[in-house]
Order: structure tokens, then C-alpha cells, then sequence
């Protein structure tokens, strides 16, 4: 097997041999490669971000401010936010696994505009590199937020650099979901109609919607901030004739959808690993596809839930939480499709399979919670509160960063050709899911007993859930850093993987691991809908087999 | 990549065939457009709500500027958007000369336009009426005219006008460079008749451009046009 192995591995060229001097990383115009560089780049962020979490939770472990003073609790949190949201969340599955997928998947060489690709990289570098001066340079502690006044007059910290940065990083999204629609709609193989294109590819297309409609009204808000703050125009201040919560508005107007962005990729990711892992075609496959798109379309009018305590009118309050309550229709059509997939499928529970349960699970917590706020009456209770908090965690890490990890398991053998071991990516999957429970299910009871966020110190009485909570937090880092270890030791140790190690039906399988780096070496024509898996080449074999020997 | 690129001229690599490249170059163009709606549509949206708030205040406003110069430049804008149309036009028919020369008339056009624009912003900065850091100071300036209760109103339309001229013309100046970068790859002789999609693209970009301008000179500058108060 040995000799096999090497003998395959010189023969061919694949794309991470391709060429290895550093040149050709940096300035590479292959998309599984980009793929790579951001997820490096969001790797480093996403650790960062971890650190600061690592420190708020033992902040609060105690209900005295022993740890970091007011100050510096504020900051650390702030930019636990931005860390999370616009360097890791955002860009994390589209750059990274959509980027190395999605030109597999519809059977093209590339995106459609590989040096755009490129440049969105180095975009996101510069934005990242700004937030780290930010950082180094003291850090900003506004929330992620911004709300101005604050913000605009009275912070002590570098708001302007890091707007500008955000700014910046912005246009990184803004191209990617620029480049993803454009490959949709042009790049797709012969015969891959739209209804035979996997979900991960509709998830991806309704989330480039979000991009490139939103991310420009979030780049004009912090420009805006960026002048206010800098010129004191007064867009936003009240001495001045401004209105503050116009920011809040055009803020929210982003920042609402940019959960979407978050959420929507994931679930991509998990049609995929669900309809590989049971064998079987996604239960209402078009009912799955339209529901991405509409919640892209309803994610946009319901920005004002995030403001139903503020000055804007009870009469517009009623109609944004009426929405926000539309955006669980096609959020439920999922989970019951998924779910109904599930039934009486082959159900293999491998290390993906485990990711896409948890996805199932904590998704419908987070989700159902999110209703509890979109409750006009409910959320004046529960507004600011730790509620919120673990609302938004079920949602970002619960459904976002599973589903990221999930889809990376997935994949890894397609990214790099080999196998981890499989013992270990269970373990560390079931810790995660317990380790994530015990983080953020104490806080739905804390904020519904007032702790507020935000808050360094808190009275004794909620000490006990604090306490679970970080040890809580505690467990989760420990399944979050098992991967770097079992990953890194697959690329050296691991089994090589074969073309297709989970007999699945896309196309990104019927292409060597890892792939040549013109991704195919012949042009693929499509026959038949996604997730037809009497028509995989490998288990057609293997059925064939077994009715010889019949 | 290079023995590729070389059996047709102009196809890049992943592209199967010419029209696959043009029509992803046409779409990738229009979505850009689209973030730009949205882009200046902050701008817009504040326009709105503060003019909703301020509607006295923006009439005032917008007679302080200068309807004249603002009228010029529409004409300039719209003439600049047919020499455009003409470009694309004989880069489709495969006549490089004329490609040049209109491009050439629509580069000068736009920098008429921001020749323009900057004697503007000179004579307002001159006049104290730069909203930022305590520039606009009517005390001191004989307030144009501007009743006392309007002077905050009038400061917000002031930075309004401002922020989405200024956002204006940052496009044209990177209008003007598309069109230099351009008029240099004509002369080189790098579109024919089959591979002219740069030269449209950025057609659009321009024509987006001008379109923008054309919603901006009615909603600054005539909205207050026919009051007669004070001030020029």
C-alpha cells in the first residue's frame, strides 16, 4: 500500500505540489489555495478571539472586578466582538471552504475573477493588520457596536483606525460575494442547471446576496463615523442637529443580515454532510434551496428588532417583530427537512455527522430563542441582558462555528489528501457540543434573572452560573485546540484518503485528493440532481458487486 | 497558464470561451453597481430622514449653493456620458482611432467637471461654509442670510452636501483613472473587434457615475432654488 501510495503521489501533480516556494502562495491565482490563505488568516483571528474570551470568562468568575479593571474589561470584550464577527465569522466558511468548494462543485476551473480573489485576500489583510495596530495600540471599548455618542465623542480609544479597518475588510467581503454570484451564474458546468446545483452552492448564492447588498451600507456607516469623529460633523450627534439612532439603523441594517452571513454558509454545509452522511437525497431539496434565499430577503427588514427599546415607534416595532418572526418559517423548513432526511436514512456517525447532530440541536435552541426577543414585550425584559448573549453564541458558535468545523472535517481529506483520525474527531466533537452547553446554557438563565451584559462585576447571587459557565468555556477550549493537533498530525501520519472517502455524490469527490490545480482533468458534464447516490461511481460498484455474487 | 492564454487572444485561462468571459465581466460589473446604490444609499437615506426633520433648514441650504457652476457640470456630466457611448460604441465596430478620441473628450469632460467642483468647494471653504471643526461659523460670516433658528438645519445640509459631492467626485477621479488606463491599452492595441469588454464595462461605471450626479444636482441644488433671501 506503501509504494502504491508514493508511486500515485509523484505521479500526479496536485495543486499544493504544484509549485512551493512561497512566491507561489502568495501570489497565487488558484482558489483552493486562497482557500488556504484565508484559512490561515482566520485561524490566527479566531485564536485571538478565544484569548479574550479566555479572559472575560475568568474575569467572571468571580462577581468583584478582581481581574481587569472596568477599562480594560470593556476593551477585551470589544474586541472579542470584532475579532469574532468581522475577522473569523464572517469570512470563515465562504472564504475558506467556499472558496476551495465552490468552483469544484459546479465543475469549473476557477472562480470567474481569480485575481479579484486574490486581491480580497490582501484586502483582508490590510483590514486585519489594521485592527492588530488597533489592538497593539490599545484597542477600542465601544462594544462591536459603535454606538455613537460614545463612539463618536466621548471613547478614549482608537474608534477611527478601527473603523477604517473594518472599512477595508468590508470590501474583502464585498468581492468575494461579488465573485461567488458571478461563478454561480456563469462558471457552471454543462448541464448543471440551477435544481441540480448541491445547497451548499444555493447557501452560498444567498449569502453573496447579503454581501453585496449589505456590507456597502455598513462601509458608508463607520465612514461616516470615521468623519464624524475625526471632522465633528455631527451626523451623529444631537448638539448638532444629528440623530444617533440613525446610526443604529444604518448599523443594524448590515449588521442584522451580517448574522445571515454568518448562518446561512453553514447551513450549506450541513445539507451537505447530512445528505452524504444518510445516503440520501435532502428531503424537499427546492423548498431548502428558496428557504436560503428567503431568509437573505427577509434578513433585510428586520433590523429594527435590535431597537425596539430605543426611540423608534411602537407602531414600527410591531412590524419588525412581526418579520423577525417570519424569518423562523424558513428557518423551521430546514431543520424539519433536515431532520426528515435523517429518517430511515443509512445513518453513518462519523466525525461531520456528530457536527451536523450538534448543528441540529443547538441550531433549534438558538433559533427558538431568538424568538423570545423578536417578542416586542418580552424583549424590553430581556434587552442588554445575558439572554441575549447566549441567544447570539447558540446562533454564531453554535450553529456557525459547528457548522464551520463540521464542514472542515468534512473536506480535509479533499483539502489535503489524507485522513484524521477519526477516533479523536469524535471526541473532540461530542466535547465541543458539551463544553458549548455548559458555556452558554447557564447564561439564558442568568440574563433571564438580569445579569446584564457587558458588566465586569455582578452580585454574588449569580456567581454559582458564572461559575459553570467558565468551566464551561474552560472544556470548550480543550475541544477547540484537539483539532489543530489531530489535523496537523494528518497531514504527515494520515491515511491518504482517496478521491471519494465518504462515498459522496458531489462533484468536488470525482476529482483526485488533493485536486490537479486545474481542478478536473476532463470537463465535467452533469446528468443527474444533486445527492443521487445510485448514481456515485463507487457504490455503483460495489451494488453492482454484490448482485454478481447474487 | 501562458500556452493557454495564447490560442485565443485575450481568454484568460479558467474561461471557456469568449462569451462566458464577457457575460461574467458584465455581471461581475452590475453587481458592482448594485453595492454602489447601496453605498451612496446611506447617503440618500440620510438625505431623506433629515430633510424630513429639516425641511426649512435644507431650503436655506440649498441656496447657498452655486446653481450655475452646478448646472454646467450636469451639461458637462451628460455630454461626457454620450462621448462614453460613442467610445463603446466603435470599440464594438473595432475602430481604435475613434475609440481614443472619445475616450480623450469624455477624460476631459470629467476633468472639467472636477475642475469645477473644486472652484466650488473653494469659494464655500472660503465663505466659511465647511460644516466640520467649528468652520461654519455664521456669527462671524453674516450667517447668508440664514434666520438664526435655521443655522443648525442649514449646518446638517451643509455636511450632507459635502459627504455625498465629495463621494461623488472621489468616483470621478477614479472614473478618470479607469479612462486613462484605458486610452493607454487602445493605443497599445489591445482591443479589437472581439475584445472590447474592458471598454464597456467601464462604460457602465461611468454612465453609473454621471446617473448619480444627475439625482444629486436636483436634490442640493434646486430644491431651494427659487427663494429669494439673502446671501448671493
Amino acid at each position: 500500500m506503501a509504494s502504491e501510495g508514493i508511486i500515485r503521489s509523484e505521479g500526479r501533480k496536485n495543486y499544493l505540489n504544484a509549485a512551493t516556494t512561497v512566491k507561489s502562495w502568495l501570489l497565487t491565482l488558484d482558489h483552493k489555495r486562497i482557500g488556504l490563505l484565508y484559512l490561515f488568516a482566520i485561524s490566527f483571528f479566531f485564536a485571538l478571539g478565544g484569548i479574550y474570551a479566555t479572559l472575560i470568562r475568568l474575569e467572571l468568575v468571580t462577581p468583584e472586578g478582581d481581574l481587569l479593571t472596568p477599562e480594560m474589561y470593556n476593551r477585551v470584550f470589544t474586541m472579542h466582538g470584532v475579532t469574532m464577527i468581522f475577522f473569523f465569522l464572517i469570512p470563515s466558511i465562504p472564504a475558506v471552504l467556499g472558496n476551495f468548494c465552490l468552483p469544484l462543485m459546479l465543475g469549473a476551473k476557477d472562480v470567474a475573477f481569480p485575481k479579484l480573489n486574490l486581491m480580497s485576500w490582501y484586502v483582508f489583510m490590510i483590514g486585519g493588520s489594521m485592527m492588530l495596530y488597533t489592538m497593539l495600540s490599545g484597542g477600542i471599548d465601544t462594544g462591536w457596536t459603535f454606538y455613537p455618542p460614545y463612539s463618536s465623542i466621548y471613547s478614549n480609544s482608537q474608534v477611527t483606525i478601527a473603523g477604517v479597518s473594518i472599512f477595508i475588510t468590508g470590501f474583502s467581503s464585498i468581492l468575494t460575494g461579488l465573485n461567488f454570484m458571478v461563478t454561480i451564474h456563469t462558471m457552471r458546468a454543462p448541464g448543471l442547471t440551477w435544481f441540480r446545483l448541491p445547497l451548499f452552492v444555493w447557501a452560498h448564492y444567498a449569502t453573496s446576496l447579503i454581501m453585496v447588498l449589505g456590507t456597502p451600507v455598513i462601509a458608508i456607516t463607520v465612514l461616516a463615523l470615521a468623519f464624524e469623529r475625526t471632522l465633528q460633523i455631527g451626523i451623529f450627534d444631537p448638539k448638532l442637529g444629528g440623530d444617533p439612532v440613525l446610526f443604529q439603523h444604518m448599523f443594524w441594517f448590515y449588521s442584522h443580515p451580517a448574522v445571515y452571513i454568518m448562518i446561512l454558509p453553514s447551513m450549506g454545509v450541513i445539507s451537505e454532510l447530512i445528505a452524504t452522511m444518510t445516503r440520501k437525497r435532502i428531503f424537499g431539496y427546492n423548498f431548502v434551496a428558496f428557504s436560503s434565499l428567503a431568509i437573505a430577503v427577509f434578513g433585510f427588514l428586520v433590523w429594527g428588532h435590535h431597537m425596539f427599546t430605543t426611540s423608534q415607534s411602537m407602531y414600527t416595532g410591531m412590524v419588525f417583530s412581526l418579520i423577525s418572526y417570519a424569518v423562523a418559517i424558513p428557518s423551521a423548513i430546514k431543520t424539519f427537512n433536515w431532520t426528515a432526511t435523517i429518517y430511515k436514512g443509512s445513518v453513518s456517525f462519523d466525525t461531520p455527522m456528530i457536527y451536523a447532530l450538534a448543528f441540529l440541536g443547538l441550531f433549534t435552541i438558538g433559533g427558538m430563542t431568538g424568538l423570545f426577543l423578536a417578542a416586542l414585550g418580552l424583549d424590553v425584559h430581556l434587552q442588554d441582558t445575558y439572554f441575549v448573549v447566549a441567544h447570539f453564541h447558540y446562533v454564531m458558535v453554535g450553529s456557525a462555528v459547528i457548522g464551520f468545523l463540521g464542514g472542515l472535517h468534512y473536506w480535509w481529506p479533499k483539502i489535503t489528501g489524507r485522513m484524521y483520525s477519526e477516533a479523536l474527531g469524535r471526541i473532540s466533537a461530542i466535547i465541543i457540543f458539551v463544553g458549548f452547553n455548559l458555556t452558554f446554557f447557564p447564561q439564558f438563565v442568568l440574563g433571564q434573572l438580569g445579569m446584564p451584559r457587558r458588566y465586569h462585576a455582578y452580585v454574588p447571587e449569580y456567581q454559582v452560573l458564572h461559575v459553570l459557565s467558565s468551566a464551561g468555556a474552560s472544556i470548550l477550549a480543550i475541544g477547540f485546540i484537539l483539532p489543530v493537533f489531530y489535523l496537523a498530525w494528518s497531514l504527515m501520519y494520515g491515511e491518504k484518503a482517496g478521491a471519494n472517502p465518504w462515498m459522496a455524490a458531489g462533484l468536488e469527490w470525482q476529482t483526485p485528493s488533493p485536486p490537479p490545480t486545474e481542478n478536473f482533468t476532463y470537463q465535467p458534464v452533469v446528468t443527474h440532481e444533486p445527492y443521487e447516490f445510485e448514481q456515485v461511481p463507487e457504490i455503483k460498484q460495489a451494488r453492482e458487486a454484490e448482485l454478481l455474487r447474487a | 497558464m501562458a500556452e493557454h492564454a495564447t490560442h485565443i487572444e485575450g481568454l484568460a485561462h479558467h474561461f471557456v470561451s469568449m462569451e462566458q468571459q464577457k457575460e461574467a465581466g458584465m455581471i461581475g460589473m452590475w453587481l458592482f453597481l448594485v453595492t454602489e446604490v447601496m453605498f451612496f444609499g446611506g447617503l440618500f437615506l440620510a438625505y431623506t430622514i433629515y430633510r424630513t426633520i429639516y425641511p426649512e433648514g435644507f431650503l436655506y441650504g440649498s441656496h447657498l449653493l452655486n446653481v450655475t457652476l452646478g448646472g454646467t457640470n450636469t451639461v458637462v456630466l451628460i455630454v461626457s456620458s454620450l462621448t462614453m457611448a460613442m467610445g463603446v460604441y466603435y470599440s464594438q465596430k473595432g475602430e481604435p482611432k475613434k475609440v481614443m478620441g472619445f475616450l480623450t473628450l469624455t477624460l476631459i469632460l470629467g476633468l472639467v467637471f472636477l475642475v469645477i467642483k473644486y472652484f466650488e468647494y473653494a469659494s464655500k471653504i472660503h465663505d466659511k461654509l465647511f460644516p466640520a471643526m467649528g468652520w461654519y461659523n455664521p456669527e462671524t460670516t453674516g450667517a447668508h442670510g440664514v434666520p438664526l433658528n435655521l443655522q443648525q438645519p442649514v449646518r446638517v445640509f451643509l455636511w450632507i452636501y459635502f459627504l455625498m459631492t465629495g463621494l461623488h467626485a472621489v468616483h470621478m477621479i477614479v472614473g478618470a483613472g479607469i479612462l486613462i488606463t484605458l486610452i493607454l491599452m487602445t493605443r497599445k492595441g489591445k482591443f479589437t473587434k472581439n475584445y472590447n469588454s474592458p471598454v464597456e464595462i467601464s462604460g457602465l461605471y461611468w454612465h453609473f457615475v454621471d446617473i448619480v450626479w444627475i439625482f444629486l444636482f436636483p436634490l442640493l441644488y434646486l430644491t431651494g432654488y427659487h427663494l429669494s433671501v439673502g446671501g448671493h
